[in-house]
């Protein structure tokens, strides 16, 4: 693997190894170690597509794979008075003034220019010729040589290596093409730079080499930072991975609702984050701020992780009083508030909250970790997570280093919650054991100091991306491969799908995401299986059948999955053809299980994804199924059948899942067509299912255009292959039950042959051992994937909640949305494994349990009525909004279809829409004022409170929006103003508007571009495009929209009042 | 007449513990401990859920039948005490095949829910506790077994 030719995946990986095997390894092949740009991918994919590519790569386990740790730099601690030379000398350098404005721009991907060109020149010194026989790319690094030069191309700046050199030990990665020269040696005395131990006044002293040095270092860094701004976008994950939604750059304003935003320069506190138990008592550090100490010496005493007594306790008060102010509920009238439910934030140390992970990307039921499992469960509350990891995010910081630094018992990533004991040991907040700090971590590319290992991006950041080496590979890096299955049958072809995909594939093709080696191939069944050779040569796509569905082959080796860009004007060709080829067909079985053999064989070498479209129950061949839905006994919760009915199915899923395959469903079908066990296919497979109920594109226009835009966005949104996920959490917690779709591989450990932007998993968790002697705990989830440009990345959060000893404090941090959310996923469990009427009733125990819990261990006046803590208070209205909702509602007007779909979602989407799809927004539109809006990029942007979702609220002469995530609806009252229809609707009249009406024409009056902005600010939060429906009294729709109103009653359920009187029933009994 | 009935029982309950103590008991506890091997290297993580099940599966039936084949020779015998105490086990699994997740092959474990907390605590508490019945009616059947001859 690690040959002396250093051609691996990437020229970075040696470096990981070259302490341990110095013999091997030429020294100057670790150039490169600290690139944090994506400027590298590019080298690596010459690597990559290079000749002699890794054929004997030795089988590494994903994770397991433990890239060995070198244990030099134990012996080469220094005595602490030089440390703190070293370590004042670098803060001297570095004046605590210029540092945020550094630090803000979180660009990594740009300052180190010299990375790239690391990389290039090791190339060069390999094989002569490689570095020229690069393609020319756009990266500032490699076009601009001169500024690259500077750093790199060493023999221009031998100060500035000289300032980073330390005998000895493991050169930082500026001095690399140099280190030949210097042959290891003990270490002999301080570094260079730092001179025998000065006193702290030395900050101010005349400046050494390098802080001549450095000012100009960082000025260049900024000015390429700036200058290139425009470019660096391309650089940054977003543009390199293609699909990524919100790519702004750096320097403009973030919009203020994009809550990832995180100001990441000002946000952190120049002091180690990190926590220390071990930290000496009085450790000065508690309310630390970040330039406070600028003393190197200083800079190991943090603030004590945990539970903000001191400084918060001020705030904590009211805090702790508003939390936990008990609520009757059945006074509070209108308990809903008229802003969206923002996330609890967790009792920490405010420069640790600072960096912990955001909400919507990692999120926990309990924001307070009961110590015990006794406590948990006399809370009756749920322990467990909620995850959106693979979540668009506008600004990821990207780390290429030659080492990944992780515990070497736990593995866990380096985070920003270890505590640093000394500058060469940390110490691991899961699992508590002491880790040296490898040589290169003491090197910090944001700031070019040395020695300042807590102020590196990855103990900065709860959220970080690392490129990985080689060691993290099963295998070379799976090119993208997209197969597309269609069904062609009779009935098929009736509902006119095939146009709609056909058109919008043709139109998205350009932007799948992927590079040079996208693979593409399509496959269409009825009672046969059509495959199409799209060879090179050929004038036209060739058709080949294979009837024997029996025992499918695959009919030729090759051209069946061919190169994207290569063929386009084949595929192009195909698709155009394609809803043209089959519109005679009288065929009307359909053979879906085989084709998905065939499918699966075609895939398994390369692994990649699958998209099926299905119209109808399969009848043919392996996995046919037969109806069994009794729509006279939809009602009977008894006989209705949420179990798949075959596992074959699921059978198929999991050799997918094997072979890196996943396999998304598209199920447009009028009649019933068993997604309980089709939907096994996406489920254990880590796939997606999508349902349009009645699919037909003359007779259901609203689901035409649906389709239209859900796959546009299936098809261009951002993809991970091969993907694995872990999640760790501290000593003493461990995972209970995972939810989502993927196939768990091991206790921790998810297997996730595809992974996309939109979908969410949840973790129920357990205290196995009391966490005494614990102030906090901490959950890291690990993604490791395969982008579409063939780079292996690992996305790590990490969050760190406190720890709390009593039952008021549990209820403090409830997050009620995550409750709910987990519950929801747990009650889908339920139904299917008991009966649906079983997880019903779980439900509404949920909210007994822990309201009686509450009322009898909590309170210490017991009140008339029912009492629930602030932070509960919203709890009985999500459980009856999920009561009502599709999954779990009775009666008979919900079809099985529709309600496994809904469980689908219900267990695959993120937290967010969860919530949407459970509890819409609703908005009265036709008065919208100016009064409290947003300002984004010049556009006001309004703000209407929120309203209860009953009737009661609901005026005829108003217009309301509701907005349920995938979809939305604008109700019109029947006395609605004759401005708001005229002037935003476009039409003269209430009469005069369209039944099937999806757009707001746009208007040039205010009350037009008002509700226009806010319809699409709604819009552009979600990565998906939900639909506006235009509704009014006589609309088909209207019942879709009043199913929404959870606060009322409906035939066969209790309206939200008569539920609270259920509950204080059974709370009090 | 009676005697020699008396004669045929104890030699008929003789051969049932015989055949027990020379095939069953020691196979089936082994199962029972290969069982509970199999679900703690699931929880520690050294095997795939699919390779275990698939592992685990085919023993599943086997183990069943035997017990059952058990019974039904302690039932020739007229073994009533010996049989009564098997009867629960035999019950439990007649159930718990009858409860099985939908699946193709033979066998109870299906790989996708296999890993969930309950269920794997579930399984390997049910090891445990057909390991020590087995063990014990192992030693009880060999007590039996000496007891008859040495009587007879």
């Amino acid at each position: 693997m690690h040959s002396p030719d250093g051609q691996g995946y990437s020229p970075a990986v040696p470096g990981s190894y070259s302490h341990q095997m110095p013999a091997k390894v030429p020294p100057h092949q670790s150039s490169g170690q600290y690139s944090y740009s994506g400027s590298q991918n590019v080298s690596q994919l010459n690597n990559f597509q290079g000749p002699g590519q890794t054929l004997n790569r030795p089988p590494v386990a994903a994770f397991s794979g433990s890239p060995v740790q070198q244990p030099g730099p134990a012996a080469q601690v220094l005595p602490p008075a030089l440390q703190n030379s070293a370590a004042v000398s670098g803060a001297g350098s570095f004046p605590p003034g210029a540092s945020p404005p550094v630090l803000s721009n979180w660009q990594y991907s740009q300052t180190p220019v010299s990375q790239p060109l690391g990389a290039q020149t090791s190339h060069l010194a390999h094989v002569p010729g490689t570095g020229s026989a690069q393609p020319p790319s756009s990266l500032p690094g490699s076009t601009n040589p001169a500024g690259s030069y500077q750093y790199a191309a060493s023999p221009g700046a031998p100060p500035l290596q000289n300032s980073y050199m330390k005998p000895g030990s493991a050169p930082p990665p500026v001095t690399q093409p140099l280190t030949p020269l210097h042959p290891p040696r003990p270490p002999l005395g301080p570094p260079p730079v730092g001179g025998p131990p000065r006193p702290p006044a030395a900050v101010a002293g005349p400046p050494s080499a390098q802080s001549v040095l450095k000012p100009a270092v960082n000025q260049e860094g900024d000015a390429r930072s700036a200058a290139s701004d425009g470019s660096v976008v391309q650089n940054s994950y977003d543009a390199i991975e293609g699909g990524g939604l919100m790519a702004t750059p750096h320097h403009s304003p973030a919009a203020p609702n994009l809550k990832v935003n995180r100001s990441v320069g000002y946000s952190y506190p120049a002091l180690p984050p990190g926590y220390q138990h071990t930290s000496p008592p009085g450790a000065p550090g508690m309310n630390a701020s970040a330039l406070q100490y600028p003393d190197g010496s200083k800079h190991f005493h943090q603030p004590a992780l945990g539970p903000n007594h001191l400084t918060a306790s001020m705030a904590g008060l009211s805090l702790q009083q508003e939390g936990l102010r008990p609520v009757n509920l059945l006074q509070e009238r209108n308990i809903l508030p008229t802003t969206l439910l923002k996330a609890p934030v967790p009792n920490l140390h405010e420069d640790i909250q600072k960096l912990n992970c955001n909400p919507e990307l990692f999120r926990c039921t309990l924001t307070n970790i009961p110590q015990t499992q006794a406590l948990l469960n006399k809370a009756k509350l749920p322990l467990g997570l909620l995850l959106h990891p693979f979540k668009d995010l506008s600004q990821l910081p990207v780390v290429t280093s030659s080492i990944i630094v992780r515990c070497r018992s736990c593995r866990t990533y380096i985070n920003p919650f270890v505590s640093f004991l000394d500058q060469r040991r940390w110490k691991c907040n899961l699992c508590y054991r002491v880790n040296d700090v490898p040589e290169e971590f003491l090197y910090n590319p944001v700031t070019r100091v040395y020695g300042e290992p807590h102020k590196r991006p990855e103990v900065q950041n709860a959220t970080i991306e690392f490129m990985a080496p080689s060691e993290y590979m099963l295998r070379p890096p799976q090119p993208p491969v997209y197969l597309f299955v269609f069904d062609v049958s009779h009935n098929a072809i009736e509902t006119g799908y095939l146009n709609t995909v056909c058109q919008t594939l043709l139109d998205n093709l350009d932007s799948l995401p992927g590079n040079t080696r996208t693979k593409i191939g399509f496959i269409t069944f009825d009672s046969t299986i059509h495959f199409y050779s799209l060879q090179e040569g050929l004038s036209q796509p060739q058709m080949l059948i294979v009837s024997d569905i029996e025992d499918v082959f695959i009919p030729m080796p090759e051209n069946l999955l061919v190169n994207l860009n290569e063929n386009k004007e084949l595929i192009q060709d195909l698709l155009k053809t394609l809803p043209q080829m089959f519109t005679k067909s009288l065929e009307t079985q359909s053979a879906l299980g085989p084709a998905l053999q065939a499918a699966f064989k075609l895939m398994s070498p390369t692994g990649g994804r699958v998209t099926v479209f299905q119209t109808q129950l399969p009848s043919l061949g392996m996995g046919a199924l037969k109806s069994r839905e009794e729509p006279n006994q939809r009602a009977a919760a008894k006989d209705i059948h949420l179990t798949p009915s075959t596992d074959f199915y699921k059978k198929l899923a999991l050799d997918c899942s094997g072979q890196q395959v996943a396999v998304d469903l598209f199920l447009l079908s009028g009649q019933y067509s068993d997604l309980a066990s089709l939907g096994c296919i996406s489920r254990y497979s880590a796939g997606s299912v999508y349902y349009y109920q009645s699919y037909h594109h003359k007779h259901n226009p609203v689901q035409v255009e649906k389709l239209q835009k859900e796959l546009k966005r299936y098809l261009t949104r951002k993809i991970g292959f091969e993907a694995v996920m872990r999640i760790r959490c501290t000593k003493g917690l461990s995972i209970h039950t995972f939810h989502g779709n993927f196939f768990v591989r091991s206790t921790d450990l998810l297997s996730l042959p595809n992974v996309n932007p939109d979908a969410g998993y949840a973790v129920q968790m357990s205290v196995e051992e009391s966490l005494t002697d614990m102030q906090v705990v901490s959950f890291q989830s690990a993604l490791l994937y395969t982008s579409s440009k063939g780079e292996r990345r690992i996305r790590v959060h990490t969050m760190c909640l406190p720890v709390v000893t009593n039952l008021s404090e549990v209820y403090l941090g409830a997050d009620v949305q995550a409750i709910t959310g987990l519950l929801a996923n747990m009650a889908v469990d339920r139904s299917v494994s008991a009966t649906l009427s079983d997880a019903r009733d779980a439900l509404v125990n949920a909210v007994i349990d822990s309201l009686a819990a509450y009322r009898s261990s909590v309170l210490s006046i017991q009140q008339p009525g029912l009492t629930a803590p602030f932070s509960l208070r919203l709890f009985p209205l999500y459980i009856l909004a999920l009561l009502k909702q599709k999954a779990f509602q009775t009666g008979t007007n919900t079809r099985l279809d529709e309600r496994i779909f809904t469980m689908c979602q219900v267990k695959n989407q993120p937290l967010v829409y969860l919530m949407l799809m459970t509890h819409p927004s609703l908005y009265r539109v036709d008065t919208l004022t100016d009064e409290g809006a947003l300002n984004i990029n010049d556009r006001t942007i309004p703000q209407p409170p929120l309203l209860q979702l009953s009737v009661e609220k609901l005026s005829r002469d108003g217009a309301y929006l509701m907005d349920a995530g995938s979809v939305m609806f604008l109700w019109i009252g029947k006395n609605c103003g004759q401005g708001f229809i005229s002037q935003v609707l476009g039409v003269p009249n209430y009469g005069s508007i369209p039944l099937n009406m999806t757009h707001l024409p746009e208007l040039e009056t205010a009350e037009s571009i008002r509700t226009r902005t806010f319809v699409s600010w709604l819009r552009e939060q979600r990565p998906f495009f939900p639909i506006l429906y235009i509704i009014k009294d006589e609309s088909p729709l209207k019942s879709s929209f009043l199913q929404n109103m959870i606060e009322d009653r409906t035939e066969s359920a209790l309206s939200y009042y008569e539920f609270l009187l259920h509950i204080q029933q059974q709370v009090n009994k | 007449m009676g005697y020699w009935e008396g004669i045929l029982c104890e030699g008929d309950e003789a051969l049932a513990q015989g055949a027990q103590r020379s095939c069953g008991c020691p196979w089936i506890p082994e199962s029972a401990q290969g069982q509970i091997i199999a679900f703690d290297e699931l929880k520690t993580d050294y095997k795939n859920p699919i390779d275990q099940c698939n592992t685990l599966n085919p023993l599943v039936l086997p183990e069943y039948l035997i017990h059952a084949f058990f019974c039904v020779m302690f039932l020739c015998a007229a073994e009533w005490l010996t049989l009564g105490l098997n009867m629960p086990l035999l019950a439990y699994h007649i159930w718990r095949y009858m409860s099985r997740p939908v699946m193709s092959g033979p066998g109870l474990y299906d790989p996708t829910t296999i890993m969930n907390a309950d269920i794997l605590a579930y399984c390997q508490k049910e090891g445990w506790c057909k390991l020590a019945f087995y063990l014990l009616s192992f030693f009880y059947y060999l007590y039996g077994m000496i007891y008859v001859l040495v009587s007879s």
